[in-house]
């Protein structure tokens, strides 16, 4: 099995387009900086060109959105491959993807699709998981997903389905804090019982995003600030935690740097007040 | 069910929205609903954000349609959603048959994207020429160099786009031409150029042979012009960091 990643409690935000300049011209506030891997999954050209310059001022994070973990076809060691280069080229702080599947029949949905948390599932994506830390040659974080439908029949729920999957693997966790926002609501079920229920010595990394309301669930949209709603939740887990890497997402609608930099401020603050806690506890 | 099952039955309901699916799914209305909306919403915003030019010049309605014709009809296969732009091009054969200018400009966007990420490759500086021997002398094209032949004006009409000026009416060339896209550096390029330029870089990219792309020119211009052509395209090529390797053995 594959060593574990370091534990590493910085700040950082998810590097778009828009951002590109600020991070090439200037001193940006950031610990990390994390990458949608498939974007630079190309034979050369500017994308890559910038990743590598940025990645001499910052350590980066590689966050995929097709590995399709969940699938039950196997994964694609053409996928596999070109990940593996990208990774070999950027040394990269951590290589996350999501629990998640897109892929079925050689049709690509290119969405985070959910999965039955039942033990086929589990049985599956476990040894999918193995394939993946096998071909890469690390350890891998896997992202809880927001979902708007849970399948009848589940064994589990989705906490303890993430617990067993850490445990059989060795594989490490993001936890997307919005995300088991927008699930408990969406599902009904206690956000903190799902902090709770994730062995959180095994949580190497957070992000942090907004969300919209739809006519009848909430949706992980990424294209707004972070809601007190998340703040709040965020609190709760690194009291669970202690520090952990953390980040802002954001897609759509993206703001100008400072902003983004103003709410990673907050959480920066949240992380100080939770040492200082622990600190005091402790004392 | 199984997983491959749900998972094959899941592909249905986004692909087709078919009832049965939805009801061997479990009938989760409102979270099928969300799951079918990001699936076509995520590919009608990757169409569009490849083809903004052809967008604006077929209007937003109509680029939508033929946005959803090839959603329905071509539903997406590889890993990277960057490549599903690429199909798009024989949709728009079938949608507007009469169009070559729609055609066209489908190309141009579509390659200046693939260039913009195609490998790099340092360009051949002139003073790699001084020692050639020419008669065996091969040349390496830009791994980003794409090819095609022009029967409109959709060059033009691409570049006033691009420029947020008015573009010219569609017309037809009264001598069909070429496009070449590549990229110099980081900055991907479009180029509009005669039908023999077109071909000769053609045979070149196809041949690497110096000698014959002489040969092909010689034959179509005579021995003097058609050497004295394929001296002034290469060097032309060359100042425009089309080409980036020669050996000559």
């Amino acid at each position: 099995m594959a060593t574990s990643n370091p534990r590493f409690s910085g700040y950082g935000l998810g590097l778009r387009k828009e951002h590109y300049s600020d991070f090439l011209e200037t001193s940006v506030a950031v610990d990390f900086v994390e990458v949608i891997s498939e974007n630079f999954m190309v034979a050369g050209g500017q994308p890559l060109h910038i990743l590598r310059q940025i990645r001499e001022r910052h350590p980066v994070a590689l966050h995929g959105v097709s590995m399709s973990i969940g699938t039950a076809e196997g994964l694609d060691p053409d996928y596999l491959k070109r990940l593996k280069s990208l990774v070999d080229a950027i040394e990269p702080l951590f290589v996350s993807d999501h629990l998640s599947w897109s892929r079925t029949g050689g049709f690509n949905s290119h969405d985070l699709l959910p999965l039955p948390y039942t033990e086929e599932a589990l049985n599956l994506v476990c040894a999918n998981i193995h394939q993946a830390q096998e071909a890469l040659g690390r350890t891998m974080l896997f992202e809880n997903p927001s979902s708007y439908l849970a399948f009848a029949g589940a064994s589990m729920s989705e906490w303890e389905f993430i617990a067993e999957m850490s445990r059989r693997t060795g594989c490490e966790l993001l936890l997307d804090v919005n995300n088991v926002f927008v699930s408990a609501s969406n599902h009904g079920f206690d956000a903190l019982a799902f902090l709770d229920g994730i062995p959180a010595e095994r949580v190497r990394q957070v992000h942090l995003a907004g969300h919209s309301q739809g006519p009848s669930l909430l949706i992980d949209s990424h294209d707004s600030p972070v809601c007190s709603g998340v703040w709040h939740l965020y609190a709760k887990a690194i009291e669970r935690l202690g520090p952990v890497a953390t980040m802002i997402e954001r897609d759509d609608e993206i703001p100008p740097l400072s902003e983004l930099l103003d709410e990673l401020a907050i959480a920066r603050a949240l992380g100080a007040s939770a040492a200082k806690q622990r600190a005091q506890v402790r004392a | 069910m199984n997983l491959a099952r749900l998972q094959q039955e899941f592909q249905n309901w986004l692909v087709n929205a078919s009832d049965e699916s939805a009801a061997l799914l479990g009938n989760h209305v409102a979270g099928l609903a969300v799951y079918q909306n990001n699936y076509r919403a995520q590919l009608v915003g990757c169409l569009e954000g490849a083809f903004p030019n052809l967008r604006q010049w077929l209007g937003d309605e109509a680029f939508l349609a033929a946005c959803i014709t090839h959603i329905d009809r071509h539903p997406p296969h590889a890993w990277t959603l960057d490549v599903y732009p690429a199909g798009l091009q024989k949709t728009l054969y079938e949608v507007f048959p009469d169009n070559p200018d729609v055609h066209e400009l489908a190309w141009i966007e579509w390659s200046l994207n693939e260039a913009f990420v195609a490998a790099d490759a340092a360009p051949l500086r002139m003073e790699a020429l001084a020692s050639v021997d020419w008669d065996t002398a091969r040349l390496q094209l830009a791994p980003s160099l794409r090819s095609h032949a022009l029967t409109t004006n959709a060059e033009a009409i691409w570049s006033a786009l691009w420029q947020q000026t008015p573009p010219p009416e569609a017309a037809m060339l009264a001598e069909a031409g070429g496009l070449l896209v590549w990229r110099r550096q980081y900055t991907s390029r479009l180029r509009q150029v005669d039908a023999l330029e077109l071909h000769a870089l053609q045979h070149l990219q196809h041949d690497g042979s110096f000698a014959g792309l002489c040969e092909f020119l010689v034959e179509r211009l005579g021995e003097e012009e058609g050497i004295g052509r394929a001296g002034e395209m290469l060097a032309g090529w060359i100042g425009s960091e089309l080409i980036v390797g020669v050996t000559d053995h």
